[in-house]
């Protein structure tokens, strides 16, 4: 498995991405999201602390993910994307869409 | 280590080095596909960085589209990636054996409203590859796209 969900205290649903977030895995991400979203989890921070590369495909399954998490009131902010990644969501526009933190713990300290 | 070995091909020159993969359409091993591109890359030593992180884009992008939107997912159909790795420059040409497209038509997301970019759930990869290679073309038959990217 490269996506790993856990609970933080604050009962924010914490799913880290290993590796890269690409077209072979993104399925696996957007799965994690629904079947939290199914148990009635509404506050979500994806940590990208292991993560070395998105894909075009992963930043539309961001989007998507995004979708159906307001969709029900919910909120997801995103954490620790490295300076490379960064730069794919600035140049995508994706910068302003996301709240993106510096780490996971900054992302849970804004919930 | 990587599932795919490219095959070395005779150097056009001194330093300008060719390789070639041959890939099954099969989207899952994309990722494995773009470190065998890369360790060929690495033919006069080592990437920066930055440079690796184009590349790794670029590649990944253009090989994704082949499989997807060329060859349609097609198994039996393959994606052909030629890598020449000069000094300065690398050049990567991807070909897929479908019908080709007219890149003219694909509408920049450069000229996307900041809404639109927020609602798009797909549409970045060709997007992305313009911004991050140095220069990109495209075959007549739309279905072989070449990028530059400096090594450095």
């Amino acid at each position: 498995m490269s996506i790993t969900t856990t609970q933080s205290t604050g009962g924010v649903t914490v799913a880290t991405v290993e590796g890269q977030l690409i077209v072979a895995n993104r399925q696996e991400l957007k799965q994690a999201i629904q079947e939290a979203l199914d148990g009635g989890a509404r506050r979500f921070v994806l940590d990208f602390s292991d993560t070395a590369y998105i894909d075009s495909s992963g930043l539309g399954a961001l989007v998507s993910i995004n979708k159906r998490v307001r969709e029900v009131g919910g909120e997801l902010r995103l954490a620790a994307l490295n300076e490379d990644l960064r730069s794919l969501f600035t140049l995508t526009k994706l910068d302003t869409l996301f709240a993106i933190a510096e780490s996971a713990n900054e992302a849970l300290a804004g919930f | 280590m990587t599932g795919f070995a490219a095959r070395r091909l005779p150097a056009v020159s001194a330093g300008d080095e060719r390789f070639q993969l041959e890939l099954p359409t099969n989207l899952a091993r994309v990722g494995e596909a773009v470190e065998a591109v890369i360790d060929c890359c690495r033919v006069h030593g080592p990437l920066d960085g930055r440079a690796r992180f184009r590349l790794r884009t670029v590649a990944a992008e253009a090989i994704a589209n082949a499989m997807c939107y060329g060859n349609r997912n097609d198994p039996t159909r393959q994606v052909i990636v030629a890598v020449e790795v000069g000094f300065e420059r690398i050049r990567i040409t991807v070909t897929d054996e479908g019908d080709g497209f007219d890149p003219a038509r694909v509408r920049d997301m450069a000229d996307f409203t900041e809404a639109e970019c927020h609602e798009a759930t797909s549409g970045r990869g060709l997007f992305m590859i313009r911004r991050l290679a140095e220069q990109v073309g495209f075959n007549e038959r739309g279905n072989a796209i070449w990028m530059t990217l400096p090594r450095h």
